[in-house]
């Protein structure tokens, strides 16, 4: 028998669970010379910010041991222009779209764009990405109370957001954790408490590269988000401590390859993985998982992925 | 689709051809069918995802069901590349990006390459392909303008004059050609060029510097110059917009709207 594995984010359905991360994909039509697009469980979005966004000066990436530095800084066209240019080849694919937005300035900016993407029929889903490390960080928390840098450096800053944004729509709510903490978990509790429907994590982690001739960042913003299988064994401890604490579905991700570093995302609790940098590296990798994962649980004689989930043997 | 950009392709050769130059040709249908030049290739160079990323490789020349890269030993990635032996594989994706225009209507029409150290290797491929669409009516010049450090770095020489191309070559150092840099060479090529002049085009790879005084060149003579760019590529296909060039037009990615601009459209100045 074939084993199930579709799953369920919120009362959002996936026929699988291998979805795009945030900002590793272009506009998906790059990826169609590829492989069929049908076949992902979801695509998540590029971040999207309520005005057109130029990025950070070059030089943004690095390679690294076994990953790399990016400081793109959520290049976007902004979301009219999205709505207007990029949405509808996006929706083409049939695959489910999840928007991942953020606030250059303020939480009205979350607030005003998960209005705007709540009346959309071809948005399946929204991610608030208050993790990401490239966008200029005193201008995203004006709350009074937040002491840290990012919202999702904090628990109190990320339940008062979430719960904001959550009146704000009725999509199915993702809420995307930075690793940069000292306590994961205690961030995920915060935004399942306060209505997100499942959690994102990781983001990328901070990091840096300098060249010894110039002495200079080999990226040109200095600090930079380090993504790729170095930072595998930090994201999959992550996820387990998250799956201890919290019922919402977990996106698990961060240095996902292949069908085997996926299969350790799900075993540590992850509902659903997200592939990044691999996307660069490997176009097909998406499509190769799935068909690992499968696999994987027919010859384990596991019925349904809902039953991987979590199955850490201690 | 499918698969069409993606292939595991058989290594030829993987040739020493200089102090720390090589030259690879590997099997390809589908690149030898579709690639123009200025294109790029994304080779796996290393197995494992110690080195993650691809490396990006200009298309040198093209032959039958066969493709040749021409490149020097950089780092730890072209270092495991320059040891792969024939009748290995290597997974490679391409042709990318969008290449030199060369589809010519003026009949009389001078066209001047420059080329700065590895920048030799995608124009050989195009010097090629300018000489092969040359009818016997036309009176097409094609002027190659090689520059490199020293004696020892010209490349390609002899490939460009067998295309029937004259060559000029300079050398910082002076121990071949003329003394000091390329973009002199050109300036005074530009300089005795003569009015009324022919269709005159410029079409240049080289380091950044070199591109820089190139597009200046190419605005005070009024002759249109295709510059190729390089940028450090994470991807090679447009998904991950690190690559970004400040163009008049925004950013644009240089795997994907480039590797080749028109030189008037990049914006040089804050690192962009
Ligand atoms: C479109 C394009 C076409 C190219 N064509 C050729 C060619 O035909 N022949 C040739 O010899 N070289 C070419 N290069 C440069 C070549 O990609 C680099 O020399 C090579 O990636 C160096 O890898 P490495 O691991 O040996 O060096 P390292 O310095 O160890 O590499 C570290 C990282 O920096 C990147 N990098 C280093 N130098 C460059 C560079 N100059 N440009 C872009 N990325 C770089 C690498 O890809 C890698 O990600 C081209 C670059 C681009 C962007
Ligand atoms: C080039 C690049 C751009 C990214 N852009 C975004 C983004 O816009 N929004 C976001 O939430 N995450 C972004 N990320 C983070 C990824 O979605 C992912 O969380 C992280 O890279 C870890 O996964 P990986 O190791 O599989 O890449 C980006 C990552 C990379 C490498
Ligand atoms: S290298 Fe990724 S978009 Fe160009």
């Amino acid at each position: 028998m074939e084993p199930k594995i579709s799953i369920s984010l919120g009362r959002l359905k996936l026929k699988n669970p291998v979805m795009i991360a945030s900002g590793t994909f272009g506009y998906a039509r790059e990826f169609s010379d590829f492989f069929d697009l049908k076949k992902l469980g979801a695509i998540v979005t590029k971040t999207i910010t309520l005005r057109a966004r130029q990025g950070n000066l070059p030089p943004r990436t690095c390679e690294t041991p076994a990953g790399m530095l990016n400081s793109v800084g959520l290049e976007n066209p902004g979301i009219d222009a999205f709505i207007r240019e990029k949405l509808p080849l996006l929706a083409k694919t049939g695959v489910p779209i999840i928007v991942s937005i953020a606030s250059e300035a303020g939480w009205q900016e979350f607030v005003e764009l998960a209005r705007r993407l709540d009346k959309i029929k071809a948005v399946a889903a929204l991610e608030l990405n208050i993790s990401c490390p490239n966008i200029s960080r005193r201008s995203i928390v004006d709350s009074p109370q937040a002491t840290k840098l990012l919202i999702s450096q904090d628990s109190k800053a990320t339940y008062d957001l979430v719960k904001t944004v959550r009146k704000a729509t009725r999509k199915t709510l993702i809420t995307k954790l930075s690793p940069n903490v000292t306590d994961i978990a205690e961030i995920a509790v915060a935004a399942e408490a306060a209505g997100s429907d499942a959690v994102s994590l990781i983001n990328t982690l901070t990091g840096m590269s300098i060249d010894a001739q110039s002495r200079r960042s080999k990226v040109a913003a200095g600090i930079a988000g380090l993504s790729g299988p170095a930072v595998r064994p930090i994201a999959v401890r992550m996820v387990w401590e998250a799956y201890q604490k919290i019922k919402i579905p977990i996106i698990g991700m961060g240095g996902i390859i292949d069908d085997l570093s996926a299969l350790e995302f799900l075993i540590a609790g992850a509902t659903a993985v997200s592939v990044g940098t691999a996307n660069f590296v490997y176009p097909r990798v998406t499509i190769e998982i799935i068909e690992g994962v499968r696999k994987y649980l027919r010859r384990n004689r596991i019925k349904d992925i809902k039953y991987l989930s979590g199955s850490l043997n201690l | 689709m499918g698969d069409k950009l993606q292939e595991e392709v058989k290594i030829l050769s993987n040739q020493k051809v200089g102090k720390s130059y090589f030259l690879l040709r590997l099997a390809s249908r589908k690149i030898s069918a579709f690639a123009s030049p200025g294109q790029f290739v994304q080779i796996k160079v290393a197995a494992d995802n110690e080195i993650l990323l691809r490396r990006p490789f200009g298309i040198h020349r093209v032959n039958k069901n066969t493709f040749d890269c021409l490149y020097s030993l950089v780092g730890a990635g072209t270092r495991h590349l320059c040891r792969k032996q024939p009748g290995s594989r290597l997974d490679v994706i391409g042709p990318l990006g969008n290449g030199f225009n060369y589809a010519l209507t003026a009949k009389r029409c001078t066209l001047i390459l420059v080329a700065g150290g590895m920048g030799v290797a995608p124009l050989v491929f195009l010097a090629e392909k300018l000489m092969e669409g040359k009818t016997p009516s036309a009176k097409r010049k094609v002027v190659v303008l090689i520059g490199a450090k020293t004696k020892s770095q010209i490349l390609c020489e002899r490939e460009f004059k067998k295309f029937g191309c004259s060559v000029k070559v300079a050398t910082d150092d002076g121990s071949r050609g003329f003394k000091g840099k390329v973009t002199d060479l050109l300036n005074n090529l530009l300089r005795e060029t003569r009015n009324p002049k022919p269709e005159t085009r410029i079409y240049a790879c080289g380091p950044r510097p070199m591109l820089k005084v190139i597009s200046r060149l190419s605005i005070r003579y009024n002759i249109p110059a295709e510059i190729s760019l390089e940028e450090h590529l994470a991807c090679g296909i447009g998904a991950c917009f690190g690559c970004a060039v400040r163009t008049r037009d925004g950013f644009k990615r240089v795997c994907k709207e480039g590797p080749v601009f028109p030189a008037e459209e990049i914006v040089w100045n804050q690192g962009g």
